[in-house]
């Protein structure tokens, strides 16, 4: 088997904290491999998987559009290639998104989960929190979920399964390939979520 | 990963809630240094009202801080400089998604907490607004909210940090549009963590020691830095970037983001100098993407700028001795 790449958006936000991340689970897992910032369009081809990091949603989707990455990604995922997006990214790739504040949310970016997104749902940075969840997909010990101006789904379609949930509320989502989550594990200082998604990228090359 | 380096054990600012019947903390040093960390690689811009605010956040900008005067209409007015009208961050909060900083005056404790509950994201303790303590910066661990503090060298940046802030961004020399200062505050950052990271390289435990006196900070904060080998928080740049080509250059140093002030709103072209300073920024290992944002501004409607030797007022040496 060739060594695999995973790539992480390197546009903005927390880019360095998902390489971290995803360098510890590949070395944890023992597997062979390397993590790569992705930011030109030619450097698409090459990746095996993909995670968007936390940031500004509108300024990672304005510039990802610009710079025509977006249609080559949701090309690579149609076809099996594992993406993962966490909080900005997440919203990212809702079909849908709405603010309280100025509500529909303008552009659509990648559309390739079947979920509606509420951006800042628990408000702002006064009310940004962290708190342990329950997350039986990667184990049985609770996650520490870091929640900073953090998105929630609030709709779901067929064939989109539930991760995690707090207060009735859900967090974590997976459809097929892609994984979207409100908060950011890449932060938790626990790698069993990008141990997970870097098993589901070991699958697809496979 | 997110240095969790602390002063305090149990901060004030800490909030032991229940979202219903799940216990939340809020206000963790996670929280508020992983809030910094989101701005990373982007661009927070200065504004002054809600038509400012609307095209930074359609340029690309990763936030937008509050003033009631830009820092060049400030160095121009002379007179005190304080915190901006409520009913104008109100305002701007009412009508963008991205987050929202505003500055208050140095140890000004009272306009921090005011700022604190007015529903914004982040407060700056700026050099920019008059100090409103000669002697001490606010007591940040106190809050909830996370603070952003300017630096000119790495004793100022690591004294704010013990003090609880969240965010470092070099002071420069705001107003000026000149991005000289800011140029030389980073370079003598990087210069005094590449000292200290040789020292804590080569075990010498005691001229670490004696360095974290000469900072006046404790040794804990020298440690981490040293062995990190880069500040333990998100570090900006500020003060005085005027053109795409200036942010690039920051980034190019080390910087892990930007912040504008006059340079957009006091030049002629705010729109189009917007959006080219975030894809500058972003794409500022490529002088390719680059030369293609600087081609979007004219040089003639840069904002003039000035001489950063003869100034009347140097907001850089405020709260530089604290």
């Amino acid at each position: 088997m060739n060594q695999i790449q995973i790539g992480i958006l390197a546009i903005q936000g927390d880019i360095e904290e998902n390489l971290t991340a995803t360098n510890l689970a590949l070395d944890e897992l023992e597997i062979k491999g390397r993590v790569i910032p992705v930011k030109y369009v030619n450097e698409i081809a090459g990746i095996d998987g993909l995670i968007l990091p936390g940031g500004e949603s509108t300024v990672i989707g304005t510039l990802a559009k610009l710079s025509g990455a977006t249609q080559l990604i949701k090309d690579r995922v149609s076809n099996g290639m594992p993406l993962m997006g966490t909080c900005a990214g997440m919203i990212m790739l809702a079909k849908r998104a709405y603010d309280r504040v100025v509500g529909e949310i303008r552009q659509q970016m990648f559309n390739v989960l079947d979920i509606t997104v509420e951006r800042n749902a628990f408000g702002r940075q006064n009310d940004s929190f962290e708190a342990e969840l329950d997350i039986p997909l990667i184990g049985s010990e609770s996650f520490k979920g870091v929640f900073i101006r953090s998105p929630i789904v609030t709709e779901i379609k067929n064939g989109v399964d539930v991760i995690a949930t707090i207060n009735n509320k859900i967090v974590a989502i997976k459809q097929g390939n892609v994984i979207g989550t409100s908060f950011h594990p890449e932060l938790a200082n626990d790698t069993r979520f990008h141990k997970y998604f870097t098993q589901l990228v070991i699958d697809y090359t496979k | 990963m997110i240095s969790l380096i602390s002063t305090e054990i149990q901060p004030r600012g800490i909030k032991l809630e229940k979202l219903e019947t799940v216990p939340v903390r809020k206000g963790t040093t996670l929280v508020k240094r992983g809030f910094a960390h989101m701005h990373k690689h982007g661009v927070v811009m200065d504004v002054t009202n809600v038509e400012q605010a609307q095209i930074a956040e359609d340029a690309g900008a990763v936030a937008v801080m509050v003033l009631d005067k830009l820092p060049f209409d400030v160095r121009k007015a002379g007179g005190v400089a304080r915190t901006a009208s409520i009913k104008v961050i109100e305002d701007i909060r009412d009508h963008i998604t991205i987050p929202i900083m505003a500055k208050c005056r140095i140890g000004h404790i009272y306009e921090a907490k005011i700022l604190e509950v007015s529903g914004i994201d982040m407060i700056d303790e700026s050099e920019v607004l008059t100090p409103a303590d000669e002697e001490r910066f606010i007591w940040k661990w106190d809050f909830t909210l996370p603070f952003v503090n300017g630096a000119r060298n790495l004793g100022e940046a690591l004294r704010r940090m013990e003090e609880g802030s969240s965010m470092i961004r070099t002071k420069g020399e705001p107003g000026t549009g000149n991005v000289a200062e800011a140029v030389k505050h980073i370079r003598l950052v990087n210069n005094e963590i590449r000292k200290i990271k040789s020292i804590h390289e080569s075990g010498d435990i005691q001229e670490l020691i004696k360095i974290s006196r000469e900072l006046k900070v404790s040794y804990a904060y020298v440690e981490e830095t040293a062995k990190l080998g880069r500040l333990p928080l998100v570090n900006f740049a500020a003060g005085g970037i005027s053109t795409p080509a200036d942010a690039a250059f920051l980034m190019n140093l080390g910087c892990d983001g930007i912040f504008v002030g006059s340079g957009i709103f006091k030049a002629d072209d705010p729109v189009e100098r917007a959006k080219a300073v975030v894809i500058a920024t972003t794409y500022h290992d490529e002088p390719k993407q680059v030369m293609e944002a600087q081609k979007m501004v004219d040089e003639k409607k840069s904002i003039l700028g000035m001489d950063t030797n003869n100034l009347d007022l140097k907001m850089q040496e405020r709260g530089s001795n604290a």
